[in-house]
């Protein structure tokens, strides 16, 4: 599985970076951090709509640390099973 | 001419023909720029205000159009001479002047080692053919009638790189030439210029169709802070855009990921000369060659975001804007080339937003943020030793003090290399900016003023992310060093 964070300008001042760092510690908590490649990306197009990850092919917007955990459980843990 | 865009006519003149060589770019009409663009700028019926008469103010502009289509392709340097706008300005050197009242000490005889001065008619002379030029006549004379006259050229070029052929016009030897392009914003006639990539530039960002082939990236050097005074910061960004860039990024993100990665070597190697300025790494490969292996292995700030851009999309296309002349050799490069596709000063940027009616000031404003404060005080002198001091604390390197020798302009930087030549350096690490300043004095800027330092320190306050590794976390362990 392959994630990808913007960390354009836009998202960068949303809090990208914390969404990274959130991604990085609960791939390792769930043992996935051999399996999903996280990668940063500059720009995914949707600059209006807060932090912006894509998960292989599926754009998800309004990232934030509060829904942090649906979205992670909801597109990487199912995804993966 | 609007006083606020530009320092110089000269300038200007430029300007005018980046931009009708950009228009004529967009309307697949180049082939018609030869010809039209001299006419466009000086009408038939207009007056000569620049040279003779308008025909040679004409010629001048074709060859001026010339160097914007991208100059003499069979010529490596981007800084080339246009012959026929050198003025041939006088080469006296040390000459006197009305002033000189026929003294009775003459105290400049007296001091001239080369009894080359004379006082014949109660009027000093000097004989050119001993006169050594050292200038200790001119020093003593209580009238101040003894004066130096150099070109402009010659003296803006601290690598002495430039002097005069048999038919006095000026010379550039590309052995010795840094390609700072000090002489380019110097020359008064303009007659010195730095080949335009902007061109290419155009077709790039035209091909991509909006993106979709490819996206094009714009990597701006943080002493953007310092230019367009006429707009803010986030309308530029917003300009970049409506040209076409599908990002834009910035430069000092590379400087953060640089920071980080030559502390530690620096740590390592135990000395260490800095890798941003491509005109001091020149200086050091064409002069010191025995210290070339002392050169960061690190890519300029440049070169490593490129490289990081690139990680994350490998079909993108990146291009550098800048104040920096030099950076259009850099950019050619064979380490530096796979990263970095295209290379403009502001000045050429500015023609470009202008070319395409694009009104800064109407615009909204965007944002751009990627690095730190570290990062983002490159653009001046002083920065990046304060960069590689911060990257020690944050990486608690601790067995390994650095001492950072700041090196501002040219001349700084051959004194320091001189000494650690020697090993009579005081300190393990030098900080090179071939620009008084740094990066703020390049020659691409479109103005220079006392106050561009604090801007670009104001610009780094602003700055989400307070250190470098946070900064550079993002970066994924993508190496900013060469391969």
């Amino acid at each position: 599985m392959n994630i990808y964070i913007c960390v354009g300008s836009s998202c960068h001042l949303k809090g990208s970076y914390n969404i990274i760092n959130l991604m990085k510690e609960a791939l390792e908590k769930n043992s996935l951090s051999d399996k999903v490649n996280v990668s940063a990306a500059f720009c995914l197009g949707r600059c209006t709509d807060g932090v912006t990850i894509k998960v292989d092919d599926e754009i998800i917007t309004g990232v934030s640390p509060d829904n942090f955990n649906d979205i992670f459980d909801k597109y990487v843990l199912k995804g993966n099973l | 001419m609007n006083g606020r865009i530009f320092d110089t006519r000269v300038q200007w003149l430029k300007y005018k023909v980046l931009k009708e060589v950009a228009k004529h770019a967009y309307a697949d009409t180049l082939q018609d720029a030869y010809r039209e663009i001299p006419k466009a700028i000086i009408p038939d019926g207009a007056k000569a205000t620049m040279r003779c008469c308008i025909y040679k103010e004409r010629a001048v502009l074709g060859e001026r159009v010339h160097s914007a289509l991208g100059g003499d392709p069979e010529n490596p340097n981007v800084i080339q001479v246009l012959d026929i706008a050198c003025d041939e300005c006088p080469v006296s050197g040390y000459t006197v002047g009305p002033d000189c009242r026929g003294c009775i000490a003459h105290r400049c005889e007296e001091v001239c080692p080369r009894g080359a001065i004379t006082v014949e008619g109660q009027h000093a002379q000097i004989d050119h053919s001993k006169c050594v030029g050292c200038g200790k006549c001119a020093s003593v004379c209580p009238y101040n009638a003894i004066s130096k006259h150099t070109r402009p050229c010659e003296n803006a070029c601290k690598v002495n790189a430039i002097h005069m052929n048999e038919e006095k016009k000026a010379e550039i030897d590309n052995g010795k030439c840094i390609s700072c392009g000090s002489c380019v914003y110097m020359c008064p006639f303009g007659a010195i210029v730095d080949r335009s990539f902007i061109v290419d530039v155009i077709k790039l960002l035209r091909a991509s169709k909006n993106n979709r082939n490819y996206k094009v990236y714009a990597v701006v050097a943080p002493s953007v802070s310092s230019q367009f005074n006429y707009a803010k910061l986030g309308q530029v960004i917003s300009g970049l855009k409506t040209l076409g860039f599908y990002n834009v990024i910035e430069a000092a993100l590379g400087a953060d990921m640089v920071s980080l990665s030559e502390s530690r070597e620096l740590a390592e190697r135990g000395f260490l000369t800095s890798s941003c300025c491509p005109a001091f790494v020149d200086y050091i490969k064409k002069n010191f060659p025995a210290m070339t292996d002392k050169i960061s292995s690190n890519l300029s700030p440049m070169g490593a975001v490129g490289k990081f851009v690139k990680a994350t999309d490998p079909e993108a296309k990146v291009v550098f804007i800048g104040p920096c002349t030099a950076k259009k050799m850099e950019f050619q490069l064979p380490e530096v080339s796979p990263y970095v596709d295209g290379v403009l000063t502001f000045e050429e940027l500015h023609a470009l937003f202008e070319a395409c009616e694009i009104d800064l000031t109407a615009l909204e404003e965007d944002v751009l943020d990627n690095a730190s404060y570290y990062g983002r005080i490159f653009a001046r002198s002083g920065g990046l030793s304060d960069a590689v001091a911060q990257a020690f604390r944050e990486q608690d390197i601790k067995d390994f003090e650095a001492k950072p020798v700041v090196c501002n302009g040219i001349e700084e930087c051959k004194l320091a290399l001189l000494k650690a030549s020697r090993n009579l350096l005081p300190g393990n690490f030098i900080e090179g900016m071939a620009c008084i300043n740094g990066c703020i004095g390049g020659a691409g800027c479109l103005t220079h003023g006392p106050k561009d330092k604090n801007e670009v320190d104001e610009y780094g306050r602003l700055a989400l992310e307070k250190t470098i590794e946070s900064a550079a976390g993002i970066t994924f362990g993508v190496s900013p060093e060469k391969e």
